[in-house]
């Protein structure tokens, strides 16, 4: 690694450093282009991110008169008492209620199902079941929404929070097969056949070995899951219909029509609904991260 | 998150178990996610297409109605306007997004010491909800009370979402704010897997950074990018989210995509059999997509399915 360190190092030293441009002989410089594209383009990102925030703690009535990026001179509390008195704790609860009834039989089905396909590969209906959950993964949920709408009005789920659990477990099924399916996959053959000559069945197996391997994977899909799940709109929009089952998106909605013009109290409740998907982030992002980017990259 | 496992998953010694590592004790743990898989997923998509011959209102009975809603869909001209906005925010969004998504992923992955900060930061805007966006971007164009009155700038007020070409440029403002970011990451896992005994030899070469580039690098990523535009140009089929809450289709109807005019049929004029026929359309159109572009890269591409 010292290798990286050093900018006079010759190239055949360089060939095992992870670098991928070596300062040669056809490179002037850094690449300038490409510096300032990443740094502007972080500016694009951050820039509403931070007029969010500001604006969220500002009054209503300073909001029209002062510059609207600089941060409040007398900022205030009053746009997110407005919104946790108009109900956003219910709706709030409502949301993570649907995302653990998701995510949490999400991850235990798809592990199942995941160690099924690795420990009977050699089975041609489990690799039949494979493929079809890789085909779900080209399932658009809005062409499914009609069928699926009849389904629970048939059930009589309808506006209810497992309308809403129900259809989100089946759709985030297929990634979550997919990735832990990969991950299994890794685990050396070894380590299932001493626990087997050690007298263990598969299901102990599934619990002592694959679970604790594949944390992890399991994080990954779970935070990914959760994420999707809380920012669903669709689902809750065409299976509830009272306020009281109201989820996270729905209610910023709504809030946009019930505030009109009062936009820090909106950008509050934007504000408020996002705050536990960043805490999720935080606690998954080295995982998230690296295992969507290194997923798709290859 | 469970991180321990349900009491079921005590150890118990099975004098059967020698025999247990064959395939067929698995399989049943195949099943449950099999069972919701096929009721919640498999089944409404043969479901939708069942439904698209059939006259339904979301309430009362359902009728048999022969290939009617198939031939009042196709003879209506909303369609062939949806057909093409959905083409024009798809094409639009595609363009945008690539060459920048590219650009950045090449910074990022020559970039060690910042990718870290870049990737947390990139990330946060696929963390909000589309209706979050969509409400923060509405209040921030706002023509009246929005950012470019909040500065003074005539430049900024505009009427962005009152006029057609206006309110596209915004969506596609958006969605390339939301997913360039991520596509961004997909472009740097893939550069820094590029060898580097490829530079070293274009470098000796005395080849130069845009030559570099367009022959070395460019051509490297060519299955991430067949990959990363699958990503984009089926994703944008599904933008529902966005441009509901946004401009819901308006104005008039010049943002109306495919899935917008599904849901104006469905759930907003209680037609049922002809929302299904542009529900089946959007289903055939992504297929078509995916599978266009898969042959574009050729038959080995089996390990990048495989990493999707």
């Amino acid at each position: 690694m010292t290798a990286l360190l050093d900018p006079t190092v010759d190239e055949p030293t360089r060939q095992a450093s992870l670098a991928s441009k070596p300062a040669g002989h056809g490179w002037s410089g850094p690449n300038w282009l490409a510096g300032l594209a990443g740094w502007f383009w972080l500016a694009v990102v951050l820039v509403p991110l931070y007029w969010i925030v500001i604006t969220s703690f500002k009054a209503q009535s300073d909001y029209y008169q002062q510059n609207a990026f600089a941060p409040s001179s007398n900022p205030t509390l009053d746009n997110y008492r407005l919104v946790l008195q108009n109900d956003f704790l219910h709706y709030f609860v409502n949301s993570v209620v649907v995302a653990v009834g998701t995510t949490v039989p999400t991850i235990l089905l798809a592990l199942m199902a995941g160690f099924a396909i690795v420990r009977g590969a050699r089975s041609r209906l489990l690799k039949r079941i494979h493929s079809l959950f890789l085909l779900g993964l080209a399932i658009p949920l809005q062409a499914a929404i009609i069928p699926i709408y009849l389904v629970i009005i048939k059930l009589g789920l309808y506006d209810s929070l497992a309308a809403i659990a129900i259809p989100s477990i089946a759709f985030a099924i297929p990634l979550a097969v997919l990735v832990l399916t990969n991950f299994l996959r890794d685990v050396p053959r070894d380590l299932f056949e001493s626990m087997r000559l050690d007298g263990a069945n598969e299901w102990t197996m599934l619990w002592r070995l694959a679970f604790p391997l594949t944390r992890p994977a399991l994080v990954t899909v779970a935070v990914y899951t959760g994420v999707t799940v809380w920012n669903g709109f669709l689902l809750p929009l065409i299976l509830t219909q009272s306020p009281d089952r109201r989820t996270m998106p729905l209610a910023v909605w709504s809030f946009q029509g019930q505030f009109q013009v009062n936009v820090p109290a909106v950008l509050a409740s934007v504000v408020l609904s996002t705050v536990p998907i960043l805490a999720l982030y935080t606690i998954g992002r080295r995982q998230l991260v690296s295992g969507l980017s290194e997923g798709f990259g290859k | 998150m469970t991180t321990d496992a349900p009491p079921a998953a005590r150890p118990r010694s099975n004098p059967r178990g020698e025999r247990a590592g064959q395939h067929g004790p698995v399989l049943w743990m195949a099943l449950p996610a099999l069972a919701v898989f096929l009721c919640f997923a498999v089944l409404p998509l043969i479901g939708v297409f069942a439904l698209s011959f059939t006259r339904w209102d979301g309430l009362g009975p359902i009728h048999l109605a022969g290939i009617g809603n198939w031939r009042s869909v196709f003879s209506d001209s909303d369609l062939l306007h949806s057909l093409w906005v959905t083409f024009e925010v798809m094409l639009y969004s595609w363009l945008v997004q690539t060459p920048i998504s590219i650009l950045l992923g090449v910074f990022m992955a020559s970039q060690h010491r910042y990718r870290a900060v870049l990737a947390v930061f990139y990330f946060i805007p696929l963390l909000l909800s589309a209706a979050a966006i969509a409400v923060t971007f509405k209040a921030l164009l706002d023509p009246n009370f929005g950012l470019g009155p909040g500065l003074h700038s005539s430049l900024l007020t505009q009427n962005w979402l009152g006029e057609p070409a206006l309110a596209m440029g915004v969506i596609i403002f958006i969605v390339s704010w939301q997913f360039i970011p991520f596509h961004s990451l997909i472009y740097q896992g893939a550069v820094r897997q590029i060898p580097q005994a490829l530079y070293e030899a274009a470098a000796l070469d005395g080849a130069g950074r845009m030559r570099t580039f367009l022959s070395i690098t460019l051509p490297q990523l060519k299955y991430t990018i067949i990959t990363s535009s699958t990503l984009m140009v089926v994703g944008s089929l599904t933008f529902f989210d966005l441009i509901f809450v946004l401009t819901a289709g308006g104005p008039g109807d010049s943002t109306r995509v495919l899935a917008l005019d599904m849901y104006r049929r469905g759930f907003g004029a209680n037609q049922m059999g002809p929302a299904s026929v542009i529900a089946v359309i959007l289903v055939i159109v992504g297929l078509a997509i995916a599978l266009g572009l898969r042959r574009l890269g050729g038959d080995a591409d089996e390990s990048q399915l495989e990493g999707i």
